[in-house]
Protein backbone atom coordinates (compact mmCIF):
# COMPACT_ATOMS: atom_id res chain seq x y z
CA UNK A 1 0.00 0.00 0.00
CA UNK A 2 1.41 3.20 -1.05
CA UNK A 3 0.82 6.30 1.39
CA UNK A 4 1.28 9.72 0.06
CA UNK A 5 2.13 12.46 3.09
CA UNK A 6 1.99 16.19 1.91
CA UNK A 7 3.69 17.95 4.28
CA UNK A 8 7.10 16.46 7.04
CA UNK A 9 5.77 18.75 10.27
CA UNK A 10 5.71 17.00 13.49
CA UNK A 11 2.72 14.92 11.99
CA UNK A 12 3.62 14.28 8.88
CA UNK A 13 6.74 12.66 10.17
CA UNK A 14 5.60 10.77 13.01
CA UNK A 15 2.68 9.12 10.72
CA UNK A 16 5.18 8.17 8.15
CA UNK A 17 8.00 7.10 10.55
CA UNK A 18 5.38 4.27 11.77
CA UNK A 19 4.12 3.44 8.76
CA UNK A 20 6.80 2.72 7.36
CA UNK A 21 7.99 0.46 10.42
CA UNK A 22 4.34 -1.05 9.93
CA UNK A 23 5.83 -2.50 6.24
CA UNK A 24 4.26 0.26 3.82
CA UNK A 25 5.16 1.93 0.53
CA UNK A 26 5.88 5.71 2.15
CA UNK A 27 6.04 8.74 0.05
CA UNK A 28 6.60 12.11 2.19
CA UNK A 29 6.60 15.45 -0.16
CA UNK A 30 7.33 18.96 1.08
CA UNK A 31 8.59 22.67 0.12
CA UNK A 32 11.39 22.59 2.78
CA UNK A 33 14.26 20.16 1.96
CA UNK A 34 15.70 20.45 5.68
CA UNK A 35 11.88 18.84 6.71
CA UNK A 36 13.90 15.48 5.57
CA UNK A 37 15.71 15.70 9.21
CA UNK A 38 12.98 14.38 11.32
CA UNK A 39 12.64 11.16 9.21
CA UNK A 40 16.18 10.86 10.18
CA UNK A 41 15.88 11.57 13.83
CA UNK A 42 16.39 8.92 16.28
CA UNK A 43 16.73 6.29 13.55
CA UNK A 44 19.06 3.90 13.01
CA UNK A 45 19.59 4.03 9.26
CA UNK A 46 18.48 6.89 7.07
CA UNK A 47 14.96 7.25 5.60
CA UNK A 48 16.00 6.29 2.05
CA UNK A 49 18.39 3.44 3.75
CA UNK A 50 15.11 2.37 5.24
CA UNK A 51 13.08 2.29 1.95
CA UNK A 52 11.38 5.75 2.60
CA UNK A 53 11.36 7.72 -0.39
CA UNK A 54 10.97 12.02 0.18
CA UNK A 55 10.26 14.51 -2.69
CA UNK A 56 11.10 18.07 -2.43
CA UNK A 57 8.05 20.03 -4.29
CA UNK A 58 5.90 22.69 -3.31
CA UNK A 59 2.05 20.57 -2.23
CA UNK A 60 0.52 22.60 -4.81
CA UNK A 61 3.03 21.60 -7.76
CA UNK A 62 1.40 18.82 -9.84
CA UNK A 63 4.72 17.57 -11.30
CA UNK A 64 6.07 17.34 -7.95
CA UNK A 65 3.08 15.12 -6.68
CA UNK A 66 2.92 13.25 -9.67
CA UNK A 67 6.85 12.47 -8.87
CA UNK A 68 6.21 11.14 -5.52
CA UNK A 69 3.61 9.17 -6.66
CA UNK A 70 0.35 10.34 -5.99
CA UNK A 71 -1.13 8.42 -9.44
CA UNK A 72 -1.03 5.31 -7.32
CA UNK A 73 -1.28 6.33 -3.99
CA UNK A 74 -4.01 4.32 -2.21
CA UNK A 75 -4.11 6.93 0.72
CA UNK A 76 -3.04 10.45 0.69
CA UNK A 77 -2.66 12.53 3.60
CA UNK A 78 -2.33 16.46 3.42
CA UNK A 79 -0.82 17.64 6.56
CA UNK A 80 1.11 20.42 5.67
CA UNK A 81 1.39 23.66 8.22
CA UNK A 82 -2.03 25.76 5.63
CA UNK A 83 -5.20 24.54 6.73
CA UNK A 84 -6.38 25.91 2.90
CA UNK A 85 -4.00 24.53 0.98
CA UNK A 86 -4.45 21.50 2.85
CA UNK A 87 -8.31 21.34 1.74
CA UNK A 88 -7.44 22.25 -2.09
CA UNK A 89 -4.94 19.80 -2.20
CA UNK A 90 -6.83 17.12 -0.36
CA UNK A 91 -9.57 17.85 -3.08
CA UNK A 92 -6.68 17.31 -5.86
CA UNK A 93 -6.28 14.33 -4.89
CA UNK A 94 -9.52 13.06 -4.71
CA UNK A 95 -10.63 14.78 -7.73
CA UNK A 96 -8.34 14.61 -9.88
CA UNK A 97 -5.96 11.82 -9.37
CA UNK A 98 -9.13 9.28 -7.54
CA UNK A 99 -6.81 8.39 -4.28
CA UNK A 100 -9.10 5.64 -2.62
CA UNK A 101 -8.68 7.02 0.90
CA UNK A 102 -7.52 10.94 1.33
CA UNK A 103 -7.22 12.53 4.98
CA UNK A 104 -6.75 16.03 5.45
CA UNK A 105 -5.68 17.62 8.70
CA UNK A 106 -7.55 21.43 9.15
CA UNK A 107 -6.57 23.32 12.41
CA UNK A 108 -9.81 25.42 12.28
CA UNK A 109 -12.70 23.44 13.71
CA UNK A 110 -15.63 25.44 11.34
CA UNK A 111 -13.82 24.40 8.16
CA UNK A 112 -12.83 20.81 9.60
CA UNK A 113 -16.29 20.21 10.20
CA UNK A 114 -17.89 21.43 6.90
CA UNK A 115 -15.21 20.27 4.23
CA UNK A 116 -16.06 16.93 6.48
CA UNK A 117 -20.13 17.11 5.85
CA UNK A 118 -18.84 17.62 1.83
CA UNK A 119 -16.81 14.16 2.21
CA UNK A 120 -13.63 15.20 3.11
CA UNK A 121 -11.99 12.71 6.23
CA UNK A 122 -10.60 15.91 8.51
CA UNK A 123 -8.64 15.88 11.40
CA UNK A 124 -8.95 18.42 13.52
CA UNK A 125 -6.52 18.82 16.30
CA UNK A 126 -7.89 21.80 17.44
CA UNK A 127 -11.15 20.11 18.27
CA UNK A 128 -9.13 16.91 19.52
CA UNK A 129 -7.69 19.26 22.19
CA UNK A 130 -11.01 21.28 22.97
CA UNK A 131 -13.28 18.08 24.08
CA UNK A 132 -10.26 17.02 25.81
CA UNK A 133 -9.88 20.13 27.63
CA UNK A 134 -13.66 20.70 28.04
CA UNK A 135 -13.68 17.25 29.79
CA UNK A 136 -10.75 17.16 31.92
CA UNK A 137 -12.12 20.76 32.91
CA UNK A 138 -15.75 19.71 33.89
CA UNK A 139 -14.58 16.69 35.82
CA UNK A 140 -15.57 16.83 39.03
CA UNK A 141 -12.57 17.59 41.32
CA UNK A 142 -11.96 14.78 44.09
CA UNK B 1 -26.10 44.47 -4.69
CA UNK B 2 -24.27 43.53 -1.82
CA UNK B 3 -20.37 42.94 -2.80
CA UNK B 4 -17.59 41.08 -0.19
CA UNK B 5 -14.29 41.45 -1.58
CA UNK B 6 -11.60 39.79 0.22
CA UNK B 7 -7.85 40.73 0.55
CA UNK B 8 -7.64 44.93 0.60
CA UNK B 9 -4.32 44.67 -1.59
CA UNK B 10 -3.84 47.22 -4.62
CA UNK B 11 -6.50 45.07 -6.64
CA UNK B 12 -9.34 44.61 -3.70
CA UNK B 13 -8.88 48.51 -2.27
CA UNK B 14 -9.04 49.97 -5.77
CA UNK B 15 -12.05 47.58 -6.68
CA UNK B 16 -13.96 48.40 -3.38
CA UNK B 17 -13.21 52.26 -4.29
CA UNK B 18 -14.69 51.48 -7.63
CA UNK B 19 -17.65 49.95 -6.61
CA UNK B 20 -18.35 52.45 -3.69
CA UNK B 21 -18.08 55.08 -6.44
CA UNK B 22 -20.66 53.23 -8.40
CA UNK B 23 -23.11 53.59 -5.23
CA UNK B 24 -22.67 49.58 -4.48
CA UNK B 25 -22.87 48.20 -1.05
CA UNK B 26 -19.26 46.86 -0.51
CA UNK B 27 -17.46 45.10 2.81
CA UNK B 28 -13.84 44.26 2.32
CA UNK B 29 -11.87 42.23 4.60
CA UNK B 30 -8.51 42.20 5.70
CA UNK B 31 -6.14 40.04 7.25
CA UNK B 32 -3.39 41.77 8.17
CA UNK B 33 -3.99 44.63 10.99
CA UNK B 34 -1.30 47.09 9.61
CA UNK B 35 -3.13 47.08 6.48
CA UNK B 36 -6.51 47.23 7.46
CA UNK B 37 -5.57 50.32 9.68
CA UNK B 38 -4.10 51.76 6.52
CA UNK B 39 -7.21 51.32 4.40
CA UNK B 40 -9.92 52.07 7.02
CA UNK B 41 -8.72 55.30 7.37
CA UNK B 42 -9.93 56.15 4.30
CA UNK B 43 -12.71 53.45 3.59
CA UNK B 44 -13.97 53.21 7.25
CA UNK B 45 -16.95 50.93 8.48
CA UNK B 46 -16.41 49.47 4.40
CA UNK B 47 -13.30 47.29 5.94
CA UNK B 48 -13.67 44.88 8.12
CA UNK B 49 -10.16 43.09 9.90
CA UNK B 50 -10.42 39.32 9.61
CA UNK B 51 -9.36 35.88 7.98
CA UNK B 52 -11.65 35.90 4.63
CA UNK B 53 -11.48 31.77 4.93
CA UNK B 54 -12.52 31.81 8.62
CA UNK B 55 -16.76 30.86 8.52
CA UNK B 56 -17.54 33.59 11.47
CA UNK B 57 -15.39 36.26 9.50
CA UNK B 58 -17.69 35.60 6.53
CA UNK B 59 -20.68 35.28 8.23
CA UNK B 60 -19.82 38.77 10.57
CA UNK B 61 -19.84 40.43 6.87
CA UNK B 62 -22.77 38.94 6.11
CA UNK B 63 -22.30 36.67 3.40
CA UNK B 64 -25.69 35.27 3.59
CA UNK B 65 -26.98 38.09 1.61
CA UNK B 66 -24.07 38.77 -0.39
CA UNK B 67 -24.87 38.72 -4.18
CA UNK B 68 -21.13 38.80 -5.22
CA UNK B 69 -18.37 37.68 -3.59
CA UNK B 70 -14.71 39.06 -4.91
CA UNK B 71 -11.16 36.84 -3.74
CA UNK B 72 -8.39 38.88 -4.50
CA UNK B 73 -6.02 37.83 -1.49
CA UNK B 74 -2.17 37.37 -2.56
CA UNK B 75 -3.02 33.27 -1.95
CA UNK B 76 -4.54 31.20 -4.80
CA UNK B 77 -5.53 28.47 -1.61
CA UNK B 78 -7.47 31.19 0.10
CA UNK B 79 -8.90 32.16 -3.16
CA UNK B 80 -10.02 28.80 -3.87
CA UNK B 81 -11.53 28.34 -0.29
CA UNK B 82 -13.34 31.62 -0.02
CA UNK B 83 -15.24 30.80 -3.77
CA UNK B 84 -15.78 27.27 -2.64
CA UNK B 85 -17.68 28.10 0.69
CA UNK B 86 -19.48 31.25 -0.64
CA UNK B 87 -21.21 29.19 -3.46
CA UNK B 88 -21.77 26.01 -1.93
CA UNK B 89 -22.04 26.63 1.98
CA UNK B 90 -23.83 30.35 1.68
CA UNK B 91 -25.32 30.11 -2.06
CA UNK B 92 -23.80 33.13 -3.22
CA UNK B 93 -25.01 33.09 -7.00
CA UNK B 94 -21.79 34.86 -8.49
CA UNK B 95 -17.86 34.69 -7.30
CA UNK B 96 -14.97 36.39 -8.82
CA UNK B 97 -11.48 34.79 -8.24
CA UNK B 98 -7.78 36.30 -8.92
CA UNK B 99 -5.31 33.69 -9.80
CA UNK B 100 -1.86 34.55 -8.23
CA UNK B 101 0.34 32.21 -10.26
CA UNK B 102 -1.01 31.19 -13.57
CA UNK B 103 -0.05 27.42 -13.04
CA UNK B 104 -2.59 27.03 -10.10
CA UNK B 105 -5.62 27.93 -12.79
CA UNK B 106 -6.10 24.69 -13.23
CA UNK B 107 -7.16 23.85 -9.33
CA UNK B 108 -9.53 26.68 -9.88
CA UNK B 109 -10.83 24.80 -12.77
CA UNK B 110 -10.95 21.57 -11.06
CA UNK B 111 -12.96 22.54 -8.53
CA UNK B 112 -15.48 24.77 -10.50
CA UNK B 113 -13.93 28.15 -9.14
CA UNK B 114 -14.99 30.77 -12.27
CA UNK B 115 -14.63 33.09 -13.65
CA UNK B 116 -10.57 32.79 -12.70
CA UNK B 117 -8.36 35.79 -13.53
CA UNK B 118 -4.73 35.82 -13.43
CA UNK B 119 -3.05 39.00 -14.21
CA UNK B 120 -0.36 37.23 -15.46
CA UNK B 121 -2.94 35.51 -18.23
CA UNK B 122 -4.54 38.60 -19.25
CA UNK B 123 -1.41 40.75 -20.36
CA UNK B 124 0.34 37.54 -21.97
CA UNK B 125 -3.11 37.86 -24.43
CA UNK B 126 -2.45 41.87 -24.66
CA UNK B 127 1.44 40.90 -25.70
CA UNK B 128 -0.10 38.15 -28.15
CA UNK B 129 -2.10 40.42 -29.85
CA UNK B 130 0.89 43.06 -30.41
CA UNK B 131 3.04 40.57 -31.38
CA UNK B 132 1.19 37.47 -32.61
CA UNK B 133 2.71 34.16 -33.16
CA UNK B 134 1.62 32.06 -36.21
CA UNK B 135 -1.06 35.19 -36.11
CA UNK B 136 -3.56 33.94 -34.10
CA UNK B 137 -5.06 35.94 -31.49
CA UNK B 138 -7.15 34.11 -29.08
CA UNK B 139 -9.89 37.10 -28.32
CA UNK B 140 -12.78 34.58 -26.35
CA UNK B 141 -12.76 31.72 -24.56
CA UNK B 142 -16.43 30.60 -23.29
CA UNK B 143 -15.09 27.76 -20.67
CA UNK B 144 -18.40 26.16 -20.05
CA UNK B 145 -20.00 26.15 -23.61
CA UNK B 146 -16.30 24.57 -25.10
CA UNK B 147 -16.56 26.77 -27.73
CA UNK B 148 -13.64 30.07 -28.41
CA UNK B 149 -13.36 32.65 -30.71
CA UNK B 150 -9.55 33.16 -32.27
CA UNK B 151 -8.42 35.74 -34.79
CA UNK B 152 -6.42 35.13 -37.57
CA UNK B 153 -4.25 37.18 -40.07
CA UNK B 154 -4.74 35.45 -43.86
CA UNK B 155 -0.86 34.97 -44.85
CA UNK B 156 0.54 36.15 -48.01
CA UNK B 157 0.27 32.58 -50.19
CA UNK B 158 -1.24 30.42 -47.55
CA UNK B 159 -3.81 27.97 -48.61
CA UNK B 160 -6.63 30.22 -47.57
CA UNK B 161 -5.31 33.24 -50.06
CA UNK B 162 -7.67 33.58 -52.97
CA UNK B 163 -9.93 31.05 -51.73
CA UNK B 164 -13.61 31.09 -51.45
CA UNK B 165 -14.72 30.37 -47.97
CA UNK B 166 -16.56 27.02 -48.51
CA UNK B 167 -12.83 26.06 -50.42
CA UNK B 168 -11.04 26.28 -46.85
CA UNK B 169 -10.89 23.16 -45.66
CA UNK B 170 -11.46 23.55 -42.34
CA UNK B 171 -11.83 20.69 -39.45
CA UNK B 172 -15.19 19.72 -37.82
CA UNK B 173 -16.18 22.18 -35.13
CA UNK B 174 -14.78 25.04 -36.98
CA UNK B 175 -16.00 28.12 -39.00
CA UNK B 176 -15.32 31.34 -40.24
CA UNK B 177 -17.93 33.95 -39.01
CA UNK B 178 -16.44 37.14 -39.81
CA UNK B 179 -13.67 38.77 -42.35
CA UNK B 180 -12.19 42.14 -41.09
CA UNK B 181 -10.69 44.08 -44.15
CA UNK B 182 -9.52 47.62 -44.32
CA UNK B 183 -11.17 48.45 -41.29
CA UNK B 184 -13.82 47.22 -41.50
CA UNK B 185 -15.78 43.51 -41.42
CA UNK B 186 -18.60 41.51 -42.62
CA UNK B 187 -19.87 38.37 -41.97
CA UNK B 188 -19.30 36.05 -44.99
CA UNK B 189 -20.75 34.25 -47.52
CA UNK B 190 -20.02 30.47 -48.95
CA UNK B 191 -18.54 32.70 -52.12
CA UNK B 192 -16.95 35.63 -50.60
CA UNK B 193 -13.09 34.98 -51.55
CA UNK B 194 -10.19 36.29 -48.64
CA UNK B 195 -6.66 37.76 -49.64
CA UNK B 196 -3.92 38.41 -47.79
CA UNK B 197 -4.25 41.07 -44.69
CA UNK B 198 -7.63 39.92 -44.24
CA UNK B 199 -8.29 39.25 -40.50
CA UNK B 200 -10.65 36.65 -40.13
CA UNK B 201 -12.50 35.17 -36.85
CA UNK B 202 -13.03 31.40 -36.26
CA UNK B 203 -15.58 30.14 -33.89
CA UNK B 204 -14.15 26.49 -33.10
CA UNK B 205 -13.79 23.98 -30.27
CA UNK B 206 -11.07 24.73 -28.20
CA UNK B 207 -7.73 22.62 -28.93
CA UNK B 208 -8.36 22.84 -33.07
CA UNK B 209 -6.18 25.72 -33.31
CA UNK B 210 -3.48 23.51 -34.61
CA UNK B 211 -5.46 22.36 -37.64
CA UNK B 212 -6.22 25.81 -38.44
CA UNK B 213 -3.28 27.94 -38.39
CA UNK B 214 -1.86 25.61 -41.24
CA UNK B 215 -4.46 26.78 -43.59
CA UNK B 216 -3.77 30.79 -42.63
CA UNK B 217 0.11 30.41 -42.67
CA UNK B 218 2.28 31.97 -45.07
CA UNK B 219 3.67 30.44 -48.21
CA UNK B 220 7.47 29.27 -46.91
CA UNK B 221 6.59 28.80 -43.12
CA UNK B 222 7.18 26.54 -40.85
CA UNK B 223 4.60 24.40 -39.75
CA UNK B 224 2.63 24.94 -36.79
Amino acid sequence: MLILIVGCGRVGAAVAKRALEAGHEISVLDADPLSHERLDRDQTSTWEDAGGRFTVGAALEIDGLIEAGIERADVFLAATSGDNTNLVIAQIAQRRFKVPRVVVRVADPGRAGWYAEQGLHTICPTQIAIDQAEKLALEPVA
Amino acid sequence: MYVIICGAGKVGWNLARELIGKDREVTLIESNHERYRVVEEELEHAVQYGDATEMWVLERAGIQRADLVIAVTGDDEDNILICQMSREKYGVQRIVARVNNPRNLQHFKLLGIQPAVSATDLIMRLIEHEVPEYGLVQLLALEEEHLEIIELEVGAGSEADGKRVSDVALPDGALIISVLRDGAGFVPKVDSVMSAGDQVLLILDPGLEGEITGAFAPAGSPAF
